[in-house]
């Protein structure tokens, strides 16, 4: 649990930060390869959410997932 | 043990409902998810079960700042696995059927987004919702997202009518990914999940070494703790080669309260080629340790306050390679498609376990020295996409 608050902590200080004015490093015209449809890391949900759901089944591990950003909704 | 042993639940189906994931966000905060609708054929085959079925799903936005989705999801499962062999129960069918729904929200470079699951089978039935929130950060270089979800689950015993439990679980989620450099992108993930209630398998048993049975071993239920706590971090590379492909790694580390303790390490490569077509390859490589209350064979009944025999829960380690390709459709749209995709991948998985012992054609051996348990599966995904 104490990496969970950690990691809350962090993300809070990222929200709280947010307003400040940080000069972006790579320009949006500079984002035509990270926009390329290959470089999702979920490219297919419908396809990756079963193969999740295969792996869990037969794991002992589970959870983070899902795509950054995302995460696994798995009951 | 009867044939009511090996339901879904007994295939740990049911503690892994994939639809949710299939309606998170992907995108970054400030854009809402594409509209796309998506029909999917899949199949497994391996260790003696088989399942397939369809998984439906649509997304669509609306009005400007929503977006909403919708999953359907079937398993239908013939089994004959191992469990259902060495205890001489009939092979079985059996179904679990799910629905989803999900709902986007944007506004400026929020992203808030609520999910309902609900997952059926004869002897088990989930319900979650999932909140979660997502902003971009610096420049749109970083999306920051925490996620909720709260499930409750109902176990039943067929032939039981009295047997009624529950299982609640809470999972918490942060992710973060990361434009490092115009050709790389990183992601995190962490999660942790709390499990509360009946959570071993109310069929399953254990063995233990018994003198007066004429095998050698006898069999009790298993027990599990009521209680397990899990973390799961992971981290994600994408890389844009010069040529049009992209490179994918991703390492997961895993801890619970079991002292199950679990890594996955994945590659990925990914061409599209300048007719229509796109080619992955992918390797996928998982080991765990056992849970500490775990072992093939007890040395006598009631050898511990918790007992479990699932090779699930078992060492093992085991391998996945992919090769999919996509091809596109439509590419110059119809009606209201804008384009489309067909897609065929298949999975080549081999499990090798290292505690978890065979117990087919095992006269003459003594209890303990049998060959360890491994198999083979074969997964196939056909599904065919269409942008709205």
């Amino acid at each position: 649990m104490r990496v969970l608050r950690n990691c809350l902590l962090g993300a809070v200080l990222a929200f709280a930060v947010s307003g400040c004015a940080i000069e972006p490093w790579v320009k949006p015209y500079e984002r035509d390869h990270i926009a390329d449809p290959i470089m999702s890391f979920d490219r297919d949900p419908v396809s990756s959410s079963y193969i999740h759901h295969v792996y869990e089944a037969r794991e002992g591990a589970r959870g983070a997932t899902g795509s950054a950003g995302g995460g696994c909704g798995c009951n | 043990m009867t044939r009511r042993a090996h339901s879904l639940r007994a295939l740990g189906l049911a503690l892994a409902a994939p639809a949710l994931v299939a309606l998170a966000p992907t995108a970054t905060a400030g854009v809402l998810p594409e509209d796309r609708a998506d029909v999917l054929y899949h199949s497994y085959d391996g260790g003696g079960v088989t399942i397939d079925g369809p998984s439906f799903l649509v997304r669509k936005q609306f009005a400007g700042k929503f977006s909403a989705a919708a999953n359907y999801y079937v398993d239908n499962v013939s089994s004959a696995s191992i469990d259902v062999v060495t205890s001489g129960a009939s092979p079985y069918e059996e179904e679990r059927t799910q629905y989803s729904l999900g709902l986007d929200y944007l506004r400026d470079r929020w992203t808030f987004n609520l999910g309902l699951s609900s997952s059926s089978e004869n002897d088990f039935e989930a319900e979650t919702v999932s909140l979660g929130i997502s902003q971009d950060l610096f420049g749109d270089l970083t999306t920051v997202s925490l996620g909720y979800t709260l499930g409750d689950d109902v176990v039943m015993r067929r032939g039981d009518s009295d047997f009624l439990d529950t299982i609640e679980r809470q999972h918490y989620r942060l992710g973060v990914s990361q434009i490092l450099t115009p050709n790389l992108l990183l992601g995190f993930s962490f999660e942790t999940i709390t499990d509360e209630g009946f959570l071993n398998n109310p069929y399953r048993t254990v063995r233990y070494l018994d003198g007066d049975s004429a095998i050698g071993y006898s069999r009790q239920p298993e027990l599990y703790p009521r209680t397990r706590t899990s973390d799961a971090t992971s981290l994600r590379l994408k890389y844009y080669l010069p040529y049009r492909a992209a490179l994918h790694w991703e390492y997961r580390n895993y801890v619970d309260t079991w002292h199950i303790d679990a890594s996955t390490v994945e590659m990925s490569y990914t061409q599209p080629l300048s007719d229509g077509f796109t080619l992955e390859a992918r390797v996928r490589s998982y080991s765990q340790e056992s849970a500490d209350f775990y072992s093939d064979l007890f040395p006598y009944e009631d050898a511990a306050n918790f007992l479990a025999r699932d090779k699930e829960l078992s060492t093992f380690d085991s391998t996945t390679f992919r090769i999919g390709v996509t091809y596109d459709i439509l590419e110059t749209g119809w009606r209201f498609i804008e384009r489309g995709s067909v897609s065929l991948f298949y999975d080549h998985m081999l499990f090798e376990y290292q505690d978890f012992r065979d117990l087919r054609n095992t006269a003459g051996l003594t209890p303990g020295t049998e060959p360890l348990y491994e198999f083979n599966a074969d997964v196939i995904q056909i599904f065919v996409s269409f942008w709205l």
